[in-house]
Parts: structure tokens; sequence; C-alpha cells
């Protein structure tokens, strides 16, 4: 209480463009430029937060102050500081609240006077809404304000805001107001061998809305050997098409050469793409060699992009596969027998020392497993930066169900890396995401039918990979990791969604719940059990892999773009609403720490005096030792043979001084130093 | 311990009953050690019970007192006529050390021991020997199973250059040091033959070497007839080690495919996979990198090769071992990263070992700085040595707590001309360090003198836990009746400075130079003889014998031959899938994931087997044969239990 006066005090001092940005953010928002602009005004709503939380903490004494006190959802949101004393609704126990009866944890929809209404209706663009008692929660903190947005963007957070008359006003008594969750891996509408996921951009969109994912970030999978841009084309015009939320697209690099690096280049610069999967499985279809992994690597830490990896030891998968199948093992359980976890962890510690080497913020897809998490965590605290992704079904079930007697639902869990069979798994992976080991956290919703499953009816490996999980897996999260004291609803958020923002360098337009962020929000019921099954969900696949899990919390109302899209239970989408997000390179959450290693990388030569003695004969016929490959790839043309240089072994260099830029083109300075600094020292004597 | 009249008899009479009996001579290359498994173990610990309590009726020796004598030991050759007998009889070498302390790897005792024909006859006191013998008289000091150097890379072809110590010189430079068995490592040119290589390598090592060998072979290429080769060497020329490349790539490196190939078939032939263990990939492009950046010297050699880089084939090796259920043996363990990574390995159970060599314990890789471009080729090798510090006292520490088991010396050297091959192009230094001379003295310094292990650890890793792994033992390793007469009579005060003027390998540097060790060999025997006394050197060209290994260690396969009971794998019994099926195209996914196009060996011997790939398996939802039950396990009708619904929601 002390403290709180002593703020009380502070504030007067505080000088007038510190005390006054409460309101600053009535200036009128400017449209987008183009794919690239950087997310406007970003830099003050970072600052207007704090003091929007400021103001309503103490009341602020800006001209607003007279107009306070005039409704009862105000003056709850008002005094957020007292709400550790326990008066807010928020902080009751959940029995107590479980008890209060049906209509109360519902959120109190008030629409505006007809008037207002017909207005909004002759304008769609200008959505206004605004959220009244609801208690904000980031990934950083949580407090109590008020919301009010217009047009998609959250324009005014804080106690008492003057809003044009007859907005939708939602009365969240308290409740959680999340930043909507961002499912950063998704396979909707994924072609495979002539069928496509049953799930299109519009069906999985609306589960993730459903499900209080207001943005997904798909894959693009090019076929080996095809264009880069136009599967990007491919996939904008579906999702353009069809999506009802906002979505970002991650393209996968399935082969590589010099086309595809300036299709990567093209991406990047021009089509908003910052991370880029590559595979170490699917062997002589997706999967890279190690040279390849380091050339690209090298590649997107030059232009700023995220390397995504499917860690899987593909050449000892195919090993396994063709050993399970001769051993007559033919069924789904063959799948998890061949993709042992000890595969996706050596794949894990290759990428990360690839990476490592490199200087590449790797992330790595799809954490499956006890030991891949352990191999994430220990390089994490070696200092290597490389975010993991649990996936939902990885922290919400196990790989028992590979042995089930039904064939269908065996089958619904193949997916690769595989589940774990380990039951313990999801609750070890739980804590590595709730002591911030694991990054983030995505679906891989890629859902198959019974029937298209059932091409590998008779040979695991033709089974279609994938599970669903894009509208179970804030629910789930919450019930595995928050309900159990594993997390905090602030991690909650970092772990769903702005952890994700950050790396997508979409923060803080997604991601955070501030002024001038996007108006993609969650009131958050904490309270609500519902029981996950294939009957009411959104998904079109018959298979649940959650099936029959009972959930504390769910989504009560979501907001997506500024427009309600679910409340009461009921789904409002509209298909095709969705927009692409561009994501710039050079995320700043990964980059900042490999710009400095950078800076410190620089190699330097040993500056020696030439070597006079004896050389031996020797032969090349073995075609060159350890040294550089035969193979031709991509980067490897422009370089300048250095076995083949001018230079002649008869101890007579050309002359060339200290290394001065002149030099660089012709021939590397600081290699033929014929008077080092420190004089030239004896090359053959004993030192 | 008074109560010597209690112990029964058979374990009383234990100390005295084996000198009487004749030792057979071996019978060929693969005869088992004769009567020493079991009579040579137990006996010890007669000997030592004898020892401590000094037997009530027989006078004891005064070896106590002997002790402070001055550091010299006695040798009393016989008088003039015994010594002609002895000179007709060239084989019956017979030698007898009095007062010794025994050290092995699980226990020392002071005995005397007698051996003839090179063999260790008799162990204990008042030994009744035949007159005229040769006597050392130890004076209590430590007498050790010879060293064992599991990898040396002696005449070593290169390119067209050879290393400079051949057999000769590096078996000599062995035995100088304390070490009386190598074991060298076969190098095939790729497409050449596994067996033509390997008789290549027996000849040059039969007419040079002066102590016994042994020859591990690498693998540096993969095809079916390698397999067919490799069964040869195990089955017919004692072969029971094969050494796979991460690195070299284009020249020696093989894929993970094939190198789950090879310890598939490693393993079903009982031998012990060894790994050279570092990314090659990575490794070629960071060399490629750093010759562009302008850094042609040695230090470029470390800089591309850098400690993750080996930490994450180590890693991989175990992982691919793991899945074969084959035993690993990691060659040249340079960092503590690697080494760590084979401690964790160990500790969730994988059967794999660990070979620090001389140079990574007894230095690091901060010479490659030097400003003498030669000194700083000298170090170059592979993976290289850690610029880290402190790493060989980390390695010290992990061979000590038996993280790591054993130790070679990939003794390699190359003299300054051959290295200047590479004098503007590091990736062109031939690689290899020297080591063999100086493994045992520099293991003894930094361990045993800090008190990191005792001399019977220092055994095991310098001698015991080699001869374990590669089926020599108890014949190598250890010092019982029965055994070869490989003896080094270990000296633990005796320093000495180690520099190239006085050492016996032929190249100009010695990479541990100026280093001071304390302890080394005052007396090595080597096959009975004596080749090393003070300080003299007496080795006989040629003289040295390949040892013939037999298959299946138990050392190491006794837990491999478990674990592939328990790895059965059975299918799931299930009815059979009769909901609608979704048509696909074939073209592109033709390869999934499934087996690789390359024809291989492993695959091609499975051929009975039923090709899933060209099967007449059609895409529109029914196979040709689908109701002919093809494997029961798959196609159960009516499987115990009854049939589950398959398509119901389960």
């Amino acid at each position: 209480m002390a403290e709180r006066v002593n703020r009380d005090r502070a504030q007067d001092d505080l000088p007038v463009y510190l005390a006054r940005p409460g309101t600053a953010d009535q200036v009128p928002r400017q449209k987008y430029g183009g794919l690239f602009c950087s997310v406007e005004g970003a830099f003050e709503s970072k600052t207007i937060d704090f003091d929007a939380l400021s103001v309503g903490q103490r009341g602020s004494r800006t001209p607003r102050t007279a107009r306070r006190g005039t409704g009862a959802g105000q003056e709850q949101a008002r005094s957020p500081a007292s709400d550790s004393q326990a008066s807010s609704p928020g902080a009751e126990s959940p029995v107590a609240r479980g008890r209060r009866g049906t209509d109360s944890p519902q959120a109190e929809m008030r629409p505006g006077g007809g008037d207002e209404v017909l207005q909004t209706l002759e304008d769609e663009k200008s959505d206004r809404l605004l959220i009244k008692g609801g208690r904000i929660v980031n990934d950083d903190q949580s407090f109590h304000a008020d919301i009010y947005m217009e047009d998609g963007v959250i324009k005014q957070i804080g106690d008492n805001l003057i809003v044009p008359g007859g907005v939708k006003t939602i009365e969240a008594q308290g409740k959680m107001v999340i930043p909507g969750g961002i499912d950063i891996h998704t396979h909707f509408q994924m072609p495979y061998r002539g069928t496509t996921t049953v799930d299109d951009f519009a069906q999985g969109s609306k589960a993730a809305l459903a499900g209080g994912t207001t943005m997904i970030v798909d894959h693009v999978i090019p076929e080996p050997g095809s264009s880069l841009m136009e599967a990007y084309d491919q996939w904008r015009q579906w999702a353009d098409e069809k999506a009802c939320c906002d979505y970002s697209f991650h393209v996968d690099i399935t082969h590589w050469n010099d086309s595809v690096k300036q299709e990567l280049d093209h991406l990047i610069k021009e089509k908003g793409v910052n991370s880029f999967q590559v595979y170490m499985a699917y062997k002589d279809y997706y999967q890279m060699s190690n040279s390849e992994l380091y050339e690209i690597f090298t590649f997107l830490a030059e232009r700023g992009g995220i390397a995504q990896v499917h860690a899987e030891n593909g050449e000892i998968i195919a090993e396994e596969q063709a050993r399970m199948l001769q051993m007559g093992i033919t069924g789904p359980e063959g799948h998890v027998l061949s993709r042992p976890e000890e595969l996706e962890a050596e794949a894990v510690f290759r990428a990360i020392t690839i990476a490592s080497q490199t200087n590449c913020p790797l992330y790595v897809t799809r954490v499956m497993s006890k030991s891949a998490a352990d191999i994430i965590s220990q390089a994490r605290k070696k200092g290597n930066v490389v975010f993991g992704e649990p996936i939902t079904a990885s922290l919400g079930t196990d790989g028992t169900h590979y042995w089930s007697k039904n064939w269908a639902k065996a089958a619904s869990f193949v997916t690769s890396p595989p589940l774990s069979p380990d039951p313990t798994t999801p609750d070890y992976l739980n804590t590595m995401l709730s002591s911030g080991d694991l990054s983030v956290t995505g679906s891989a919703h890629c859902t198959f039918s019974v029937a298209q499953k059932a091409i590998g009816k008779d040979d695991f490996t033709q089974i279609p990979e994938g599970v669903n999980g894009v509208e179970e897996r804030m629910a789930l999260i919450w019930d595995k990791a928050v309900t159990t004291g594993k997390m905090d609803e602030n991690m909650f958020v970092a772990v769903t969604s702005t952890n994700a923002a950050k790396i997508l360098n979409l923060y803080p337009r997604k991601g955070r719940i501030a002024v001038s962020s996007d108006a993609d929000l969650v009131i958050w019921d904490t309270d609500a059990i519902c029981t996950i099954t294939a009957k009411t969900h959104n998904s079109a696949a018959e298979y649940n892999v959650f099936e029959g899990m009972e959930l504390r919390g769910a989504p009560q109302v979501v907001i997506c773009q500024g427009k309600i899209v679910l409340e009461d239970g009921n789904l409002h989408v509209t298909s095709g609403v969705g927009r692409f997000i561009p994501c710039s390179p050079f995320p700043d959450f990964a980059y900042k720490r490999v710009k400095a290693r950078k800076q410190l990388a620089v190699l330097r030569a040993v500056p020696r005096g030439m070597y006079d003695g004896p050389v031996s004969e020797f032969s090349m016929s073995r075609g060159g030792t350890p040294s550089a490959s035969a193979r031709t790839s991509p980067t490897k043309q422009p370089v300048r043979n250095l076995h083949q240089s001018g230079f002649s072994l008869t101890g007579n260099p050309a002359p060339c001084g200290p290394p001065t830029p002149d030099d660089v083109p012709i021939r590397p300075a600081g290699r033929r130093i014929v008077v080092p600094p420190g004089g030239r020292s004896n090359i053959t004597s004993l030192s | 311990m008074s109560t010597t009249g209690d112990v029964p008899a058979f374990f009383r009479s234990m100390g005295s009953d084996s000198p009487a009996r004749p030792r057979q001579q071996f019978c060929g290359m693969f005869c088992p050690v004769e009567g020493s498994a079991t009579d040579g173990k137990t006996l010890d610990f007669g000997a030592l019970s004898a020892c401590a309590r000094g037997r009530g009726e027989r006078p004891v020796i005064d070896r106590q007192t002997d002790i402070s004598q001055p550091r010299k030991v006695e040798i009393r050759q016989s008088t003039g006529k015994e010594a002609l007998q002895n000179l007709d009889d060239k084989r019956s070498d017979r030698l007898l050390i009095k007062g010794a302390k025994i050290v092995n790897d699980d226990q020392s005792f002071c005995a005397d021991i007698y051996m003839e024909d090179g063999v260790i006859k008799q162990i204990g006191e008042n030994l009744i020997v035949p007159g005229g013998v040769k006597t050392i008289d130890a004076h209590g000091r430590m007498l050790m199973p010879g060293g064992i150097d599991v990898h040396t890379r002696f005449q070593m072809p290169d390119r067209g250059m050879t290393s400079a110590d051949d057999f000769y010189q590096g078996t000599k430079a062995a035995l100088a040091g304390g070490t009386t068995m190598i074991i060298d490592h076969v190098v095939p040119e790729p497409g050449i033959s596994l067996i033509a290589a390997f008789e290549q390598w027996r000849e040059w090592a039969d007419s040079k070497s002066c102590c016994d060998y042994s020859l591990h072979v690498d693998i540096t290429e993969w095809h079916r007839g390698i397999q067919e080769e490799m069964e040869a060497l195990v089955k017919d020329h004692g072969v029971n080690s094969f050494l796979v490349y991460l690195a070299y790539k284009d020249v020696f490196q093989l894929t993970d495919a094939q190198v789950y190939e090879v310890f598939s078939v490693i393993r079903d032939l009982g031998a012990v996979a060894q790994v050279h263990a570092e990314n090659g990939d990575i490794v070629a492009e960071e060399q490629r990198r750093i010759l562009e950046q302008g850094i042609t010297g040695p230090e470029g050699h470390v800089l591309s090769h850098p400690e993750e880089v080996e930490a994450e084939a180590v890693n991989r090796s175990v992982t691919v071992a793991n899945q074969t259920n084959c035993p690993l043996y990691v060659t040249k363990v340079m960092s503590k990263s690697a080494a760590d990574v084979i401690a964790q390995a160990r500790k969730k159970g994988t059967v794999v070992y660990g070979e620090p060599i001389t140079a990574s314990l007894g230095t690091d890789g901060s010479h490659y700085w030097s400003k003498n471009w030669a000194k700083a080729a000298a170090y170059v090798t592979s993976p290289p040595l850690s610029p880290d510090p402190t790493t060989p006292d980390y390695l010290n520490s992990l061979l000590s707590c038996g993280d790591l088991q054993v130790t070679g010396s990939a003794h390699c050297p190359f003299n300054t001309a051959q290295r200047a091959v590479g004098k503007d192009d590091f990736s062109l230094i031939p690689e290899g360090v020297n080591g063999t001379e100086e493994r045992m003295s520099i293991i003894w310094d930094k361990c045993v003198v800090t008190g990191k292990m005792d001399e019977n650890q220092f055994v095991a890793v310098t001698s015991t836990n080699a001869a374990k792994i590669f089926n020599l033992y108890p014949r190598k390793g250890r010092i019982a009746v029965g055994s070869d007469a490989d003896l080094v009579l270990w000296d633990p005060d005796v320093t000495k400075i180690i520099s190239a003027k006085s050492h016996n390998s032929a190249v100009e540097y010695n990479i541990f130079e100026g280093t001071e060790v304390r302890g080394g060999p005052l007396v090595v025997i080597s096959q009975g003889k004596i080749v090393l006394e003070e300080g003299n050197l007496h080795t006989t060209e040629g003289s040295g014998r390949f040892v013939a290994r037999k298959p299946f260690p138990d050392y190491v396969y006794k837990r491999i031959k478990a674990r592939s009971r328990l790895a059965e794998l059975r299918g799931v019994p299930r009815g059979l899938y009769d909901g609608p099926v979704c048509e696909v195209s074939v073209t592109p996914k033709a390869m999934t994931p499934a087996s690789s196009a390359k024809t291989s060996p492993a695959k091609q011997a499975s051929q009975p087997v039923r090709n899933l790939h060209q099967s007449g398996f059609s895409l529109s939802g029914a196979q040709f044969d689908d109701n002919i039950p093809r494997r029961n396990t798959q196609r159960i009708v009516a499987p115990p239990g009854g049939r589950a619904n398959i398509t119901s929601l389960g």
C-alpha cells in the first residue's frame, strides 16, 4: 500500500509527455502502406501500454477523470490494484464461481442503440467494440482495464475510455482477456498424392477460431523440383479465398539449388516470409544432406530468416522401415517402431550443431519426445539460439494408441516424429514448456480421413501423416499446464501467442494486448469444462486424437480482426476474411544475439613466415583429402579455386604488404605476409 | 587373518600347484588361452594371501628392505654353463622376476614370477625353477602387464607418402615406452580389397614389427563385396574390429544408411564397430569457408574441425549403434563435449567405449597458433586437439572414473617435409601425431601421480580394458599363469623430459616437447625377452607375432546378446480394414520414406523377402491377393478375443 502511495506521488512529478500518453492514442490510426510496412505506432504503444496500466491503477488525472464512475464495469476495471485484495471476480476461487449459476459467468453483450447499429452496418470496416471490466493478460503482466477497438485494431486501453456512442459492449466481468492464440504450425489443405487433407483453410481456421486461436501459420510445401514461388502463390490463393482468420506462411525447402536461393531471397524481401523449414527425414524425397543444411542455414543467417527443421534421421528411418516390413509388421505400430525417439534426438542434436556452426537461429518443429526436448534444453543452456515447438498432440497424448486393435484409430495417431510410447512424455513436455526450455506451441494440424489413412492399410509407410490439434491447443495447454500450476496465465500467453509473434517478427502487432495491436482477443473462461470428441469438433476428420479428454478452460468469446467470431458457443466465421500477415526478416527476438555473435566470429590467420624447408613429393591421386567436396553445389561455384592458384612453390611469392582492402579480390589478404608485424619467425626452428 | 590353517586345502594349495603342470603350447591362432582363464585368476588371490601374511613355514625373502636401495634393477646372469644352454635353445627364454609387486587391474600383490617360452609359467613364492635362470630382482617395484596401444598407424600410406615411423621404428618406440602390443589400422584405399590390404599390412608388420601386434580394418567404402570380405576377415584372419569414417567426405566417409548397414553386419559377425567421429559434411563446408577467408595455416585445421562437430558425430554414431544393437568404440576422443556424449550414452545403457589418445590426454590445441609453421603443423590430427587448455585434465578425469575406458596413441607422425605438402593449404597437411612411446608415462603422470586413479586403474586403461574389448584377455592385459610374458617393471619415481632429441620416433617434432613426466618403464619384457633395461633397447626386427582375435568378445557381447533376445518386435493382430480407401496418384511419393533406391549389400542379402514396392499392389484400394492370408501376423480374420470392429470409434 505504501508503495502505491509513493507511486501516486511520483506520478505528480512525471513529465508531461509521460503523464499524457494514456490519451495520446486517440490520434487516428493510419492505414498500412504495404506488406513490409512495420506496425505503425508500435513503438508508442509499448510505452503507452504501461501508462495505460498506471492510469487504470491510479485513476489518471487526465481530463477523462471527470467521466469516471459512470458504470459498474468501469468501476471494477478502475481498481485492478485491489484485485490482489480479492475483490475482483477473477480472483475468486474456481469452485465458488462454478456454483454461481448459469448466467453470470457469461459475458454480457450489449449492442448499442438502434441508431448506432445502423451506423455500424453501413460501415463494415469500422467495427467498434468495447470490452469492459476484463483482466488483460499479456505475457509480462496482468491488469484490469477496458479495451476499445475499432477497425480491427485496439484503440484505447484504460479506464473510463471515451468511446463513441452506441458501441457494442462486452461485459467481461473480470474474466481474463488474452491475446488470441497463434498456431505457428498448421498444414491446412495440404496436397498429398493427389488427395488433400480434409481440413481446408476454411474448415481449419474455423476450428482454430473455435479454440481461441486467431492466427495460423501454415506451411507451404513445394514439390521437390518445383518452384517455391509458384507453391507460395498457390497457397496464398487457397488461403485468401478461404481463411477465416489472419494467417502467415512458412515455406518448406524441399530441394536446394541456385534458383531456390533466388526464390528464397525474393520470398524474404518481397513476400513476407521469414521462416523456412528443411527436412532431415523423408529420404530421397524431402531430405537434405548435411552439406545442404549447412548451406541453407548459412544463407538464412545472412538474410535474417529463421531455419525450421523437421528433425528425424531419415536415413536410419528408411533402414528401420525396411526392417519392420521384412519382419511382417505392417500396421501403425510399425510407424512408431521404425521411428524411435533416439532418431529424433539425434537429428535435433545435428541440426543444433549445424545451426551453431553457421550462426543461424534454429527452430525445431514438432518436439515429440523427452530426449529431443532435453537436447534443446541443453543447447539453450549452452547458449544456442534455438526454439522448440511441442505440438498439441505431444503435449496432450502419447503413442500407446499405435497399438490399438482398431486400425483406424491407431492410424489416426500417425504423425512424424511419432507420439512417444512413453506415457510420461506429455507431462514432461508441459514442464519444459513451462520452464521456458521449449518456447512455442503449434498444432501441426494435418488431418486425413480414415479412407485417406487407409492408403497405408497394408504398409504403415504409406499412411498419410498428421494429427489434429488446432482447436484443442489452447484449452489443452491451459488444462495441462495452468490448472496444474506448472505455469501462470502470463506464461500461457507467452507460449500460445507472444513468443510465436516475436519469432515471426509480428510482435507487438500480434501476441500482445496493447494500443494499436490487432484486435485479436480471447476472453478466456478458466472454469469451463468441455469434453473433446470427434462428434463435436470443428475439424472434418472422423477421429480426434484427444477423444474423450476432459479439459478445463475454454474460450468464451473470441474476437478476430475486431469482430466477435465466437460467443455463447456459436461460431460466426466468414470465409475469406483472413488477411495474409507478412513477416519481416531479422526478428529481434532471435537475431539480436545472432548479430552480436557474428561480430565476434571474425577469424584471423596467424601471420607466419614462408615455409622454406623441404617438401615431400605426393600424389593427389586420391582426389583430394578431406578438403572440399567434388559435388557441385550452388555456393561453390563463384569461389576461387585455391588449389589451382597461381602460387608457385619455389618460395618466391608475390610481395604483398599488410592486408589492404585492395588485395582482397585478387588474393585473400593475411596469408602471405612476408614481413609480419613483430618480425618474421624462423619457420623451421624448434621454438 | 591368522587362521591360515583353516583355509581349505584346495585354496591353500593353489599357490604352489600350478608350476608343476607343464603348460601346453598353443595349437593355433584361434586356440583359447589354455589353463589361464580359470587357474591364473584364482591363483593370484592365493598368492596374494601368501605374500601378505608370509606363509609360516618358508622364509620370507627380504624384499621389504630392498626398496631403500638405489633405483636399479639387478639382473643376474646365470653361470656360463646355463648361459650356453640358453643360447642353443633360443625359444626357451627363461626369466625369473623376484620380489615384484604384481599389479593387475583388480588388485596388487607381491610375488615372484617365472616365465619360459614367452609365457608366464609360475606366480608365487619360492618357485621351483630350473637352475641358471636369468633373474631380475625387482626390489618391490611394480610389475604390470605390458601396455596395449589400441590405435597406431605405423607405415601408413597417404597420397604416395608413408608416415615417418614404420613398423620397426614404431614398435621400437612403443617398447621403449612400456607398450608391448600394438593394434594397427589397415586402411584400404577405396576400391582396394580389404583382404589384399590386410595381407599387405601383415607383410609389412611381420617383417618389421618388434612386438606383438594385431590389426583393425577400416571400412572405407561399402558394397556387397566388402561384407563378404569382412566375414572372411573375422572367420579366417583374426580381425574382430572395423573402423568406419564419418569424416573425410568423398574419400572415406560413409552415409548414415551405410553406417547402419555396416553396424548391422558387424553385430552379426560379433565384431566391434569403431568410428572416426566427425561430421565430414560440415568439416568440408567449414574448410572451404576458412580457406575462402584466407586462412591457410594449421590454425585453419582446428577452426574447420570444431569440437561440436566431433560431438555431433559421436552422438549420431551412438544413435545408430543403439538402433542396430551394435557395440561401439569411438576412436580418438579429443574434446570434452565428445567425451560427455559418450559418458551420457553409457549412463543410458549404450554399449559404447571411448578411446582418448596420448595427445588429447597430454596436450592441447593452442599450439596450432604457433608462429612456427612446422611446429603448428606437427599437431595436425583429426579430430584436432582442442584449443581449450582444460581438455586434457577433463579427459584424464573421465578416464579415471571409467567413462572412457581405453587409451591409444593414434601414432601416425609425418616429418616436416611431408607436412609441408600442406604449407599453403591446411587441408592438405597429412594428419597424425606421435604418442605411442609417451602414452604410459603421460597417463601415469597425469592420472596416477595426481591421484585421479590408482595403479590398478592405470593397468586397466593402458592394457586390460583393451585386451577385454578386443578379446585378447587374459592372454594379454593380465599377469597370470598362462598369459603372455609381456611385462613392464614400472618405476613411479623416475622423471624424464620428453624431447624429440631423445625419442625413438623418426620425426623432428614431438608434440609433448619439454613435458616433464614422472614415472616410466624400468624394464620391459616382451614375449619373455628383456627388451629394455637400464635405458637400453634390445629389439629384434620381425620378432613381433600377429595375434589373432576371435569375434564375440565377452566383455562387449554378453550385454548385446541379452538385448538382442529382448528386441523381438511383434505386430498387432488386427481385423482386416474393410472401410473405404482413398484413391491416390502414385507419381510423386513413389519413393516415400521407405527404403533407399541404392543397392546395398544388407538389402540384397534379404532377397527371400517379398519386395513390397514392386508388389502387385494396385492403387484401386484392393490388392490382387487381398483374400489370401500371406503373413499371419497381418491378416488374422478371427483374432483371439474376437475381431475388433476396425472402423468404429474406439
